[in-house]
């Protein structure tokens, strides 16, 4: 299927009185219709920023400094604020993180969910309204006729995030973006807004980047999942893949520093904190803080290896000459049930018999499985032997 | 909304216990002052000050006179002036409210507009020369005192280019300059405070929210930013009409206008007792209902305002 959304190169910094900070730096990814894409990451990733640029709602010391979004083919990038504004909201719509301070407190919710649907589509007021109230009780607000004349104090937290999910969906946008839709809200809450989404996706074939921090979230709802570190895309690959079979070290430190129902004493947190973008580190950015970190990673920016199809992480671990390495105990549980599954699948491929043994050969050989251009370059560069098992 | 007017009620109860605290302490405060309403005493023998005093009762012991005072105001009688020839308070202070109602009235309306219109603009420049400006001009504003402002009035607009009247009063024209004196430092205030206020609001959720559904900023600034700003500003509605009375006194003589506020200045200086009572419960009355109207607005902008008075009353 064509993808609805791609970006390709993407470099955004921002204007500050210390100096540039690099938040954004290369990212790519692409969407497709109807899938929903987790970004992951710490605060301060650049996830948020990146959903901005999407929607170029970005602050005004912000710059785009390389790098295309294209939406439908087209690039987002070099549209007129003009043009933005018939995007927004119609063809591309947002969900913001805080519910009770996203709505305008002193306008009746009806007007606010019929707003941008008199603003993008050619309809009378009366069929605007008539909309809306469609919109609220689609979103599951009781008795909307009546809701509609109300004020948001007169909502609940979850009710409100209903009413913006409303507003979102007013002219059934090709890509919603929602931004940490359910942190703000408490656990229960959280999965009722969660499910109301996945349901309102199949009904109106929407795509949805699902912008969080919290990994219970993006398992939840996710098809893909992106995982940010500094400004860059670290690893991508299907829930599955990235869940069960992560190869980045950030992503292990993610997945360990995630409870689960065996998490026994204190909880994982990864060490250090994050770079500072005004002097991004050379080399791989998480290096600093992680216990894998090679003299290559301080030096070289890992390229993107090939896990599979669909799953892509840049660490130089997966290089064919990188030494081997245990990930976290918890990563390797992870990664043995994955691998049970994956063997599961095999035999109907045609591999009737395969030892275990044999099974791990298989699974490595794809796990090193490296785009060739890449490596090639490398090579060059670097000759063969710099960063043989140079762990620091 | 059968509990708002409940609300409202109780607020006009307070409002008329305020009034009737500002009568008695102006009352006693007054006649703490020292000499007396007679402008030529030397002149006059003790004689014919007792049978003044006895004419108009101010040799009965205070309480009397202050229970006397307070009957009268209840009536609606504030008594006889004792400088301008015999006049019933009541009269005086009707002939003149005239004027200096018309340039405090066109004083507040054109000030805070064009100073919100300016608070808006600044905040949406934000950070640019314009924003720096208006601040700029806002500060002037705000620090330089009225009569300066009117005198550079009357020089500029009354000398050099002569369109408009100096002084005196004689029809609309005369009330521009003294209106612009007198709306220089309300504008400046909801200038500044708009701005602000502004500021704060265009950086809210609702109003990327609003951008996010494909309005433009000027359409969400007015639609979405304008009534969330006005409930702050409504707040210095109150100070913003004591500034004016105040002002409006120095303005009036200024531009020798026949107001309350000269009238005002004038009583003072002659203990003219009745007419000092007379305006200061006019402009406490003036003050107690500019508050109760900002209460009434709040109900009326905020809606979280209007349902929370009802849940309390």
């Amino acid at each position: 299927m064509e993808n609805i959304l791609e970006v390709k190169d993407l470099n955004i910094s921002f204007d500050t009185y210390a100096g540039k900070v690099q938040a954004i730096r290369g990212v790519n990814f692409n969407l497709k219709p109807g899938e929903t894409l987790a970004i992951v990451g710490e605060s301060g990733s650049g996830k948020s920023v990146t959903s901005r640029s999407i929607m170029r709602l970005l602050a005004n010391n912000a710059n785009i400094e390389k790098g295309e979004i294209l939406f439908k083919g087209e690039d987002i990038v070099k549209k007129s604020e003009k043009e933005m504004r018939s995007i927004r909201g119609s063809e591309i719509a947002m969900i913001f993180q805080d519910p009770m301070t996203s709505l305008n407190p002193t306008q009746k919710i009806g007007k606010q969910i019929a707003e941008p649907i008199l603003k993008h589509q050619n309809v009378s007021k009366k069929e605007a309204y008539e909309r809306a109230e469609e919109l609220l009780g689609l979103v599951g607000i009781p008795n909307p006729k009546k809701r509609m004349d109300q004020f948001p104090h007169q909502f609940s937290g979850g009710q409100r995030q209903r009413i913006v999910i409303a507003i979102a969906l007013g002219c059934n946008p090709d890509i919603l973006i929602a931004d940490e839709p359910t942190t703000a809200l408490d656990v229960t809450i959280q999965a009722q807004i969660l499910e109301l989404m996945k349901e309102l996706q199949k009904k109106i074939k929407t795509s949805i980047i699902f912008i969080t921090h919290d990994l219970g979230v993006v398992a939840n709802v996710a098809d893909r999942v992106a995982v940010m570190y500094a400004g860059k895309i670290v690893e991508v690959g299907s829930v599955d893949e990235v869940f069960y079979n992560p190869q980045h070290p950030y992503t292990w430190g993610l997945l360990s520093s995630m409870p689960t129902l065996e998490t026994e004493g204190e909880l994982y947190a990864i060490p250090g904190t994050p770079p500072d973008l005004l002097n991004p580190p050379k080399g791989d950015a998480f290096a600093p803080r992680s216990e894998y970190a090679m003299k290559i990673d301080t030096m070289e920016e890992p390229p993107f290896f090939k896990v599979s199809d669909t799953h892509y992480a840049a660490t130089w671990l997966l290089h064919p000459d990188a030494p081997e390495v245990t990930p976290p105990a918890g990563i390797v549980e992870r990664q043995k049930g994955y691998r049970a599954r994956v063997l599961d699948v095999q035999p109907s491929e045609g591999l009737k018999e395969m030892s275990s043994q044999d099974a791990e050969d298989h699974l490595r050989q794809t796990d090193s499985e490296l785009s060739p251009d890449e490596i090639a370059t490398r090579k060059d560069k670097e000759g063969e032997t710099v960063y043989h098992g140079s762990i620091l | 909304m059968k509990n708002y007017a409940k609300f409202i009620g109780k607020r006009v109860f307070y409002m008329l216990m305020t009034l009737f605290l500002i009568a008695t302490i102006t009352f006693f405060l007054m006649k703490l002052l020292p000499g007396t309403p007679y402008s030529n005493q030397d002149k006059l023998s003790p004689e014919q000050i007792h049978i003044m005093n006895e004419k108009y009762g101010l040799n009965k012991p205070i309480l009397v006179q202050y229970g006397i005072y307070l009957f009268g105001l209840v009536t609606g009688d504030l008594g006889v002036s004792f400088q301008f020839n015999n006049t019933p308070v009541t009269e005086l202070i009707a002939s003149r409210i005239g004027p200096s109602a018309q340039i405090g009235i066109q004083a507040v309306v054109v000030g805070t507009l064009v100073g919100i219109v300016l608070g808006i603009i600044a905040a949406m420049k934000q950070g640019t020369w314009v924003d720096s400006s208006a601040t700029f001009a806002a500060i002037i504003g705000r620090s330089i005192p009225n009569f300066v402002f009117a005198v550079l009035l009357q020089l500029v607009f009354g000398v050099w280019f002569n369109v408009l009247p100096i002084a005196l009063w004689t029809g609309f024209a005369s009330s521009i300059l003294p209106s612009i004196a007198l709306a220089i430092s309300p504008m400046a205030d909801s200038a500044r405070f708009t701005r602000t206020e502004m500021v704060d609001v265009l950086s809210s959720d609702y109003v990327e929210l609003a951008r996010a559904k494909g309005l433009g900023k000027w359409e969400v600034a007015f639609k979405h930013g304008l009534r969330n700003v006005l409930i702050p500003l409504v707040t210095i509605l109150g100070p913003m009409t004591v500034g004016l009375m105040t002002g409006s006194m120095v303005v009036e003589s200024i531009f020798a206008i026949p107001g309350i506020g000269e009238q005002f200045v004038k009583s003072i200086m002659t203990n003219d007792y009745p007419t000092i009572m007379g305006v200061t419960m006019l402009y406490s009355l003036l003050l107690v209902s500019v508050i109760l109207l900002v209460d009434v607005l709040y109900g009326i902008i905020d809606p979280r305002i209007r349902v929370a008075t009802e849940g309390e009353a």
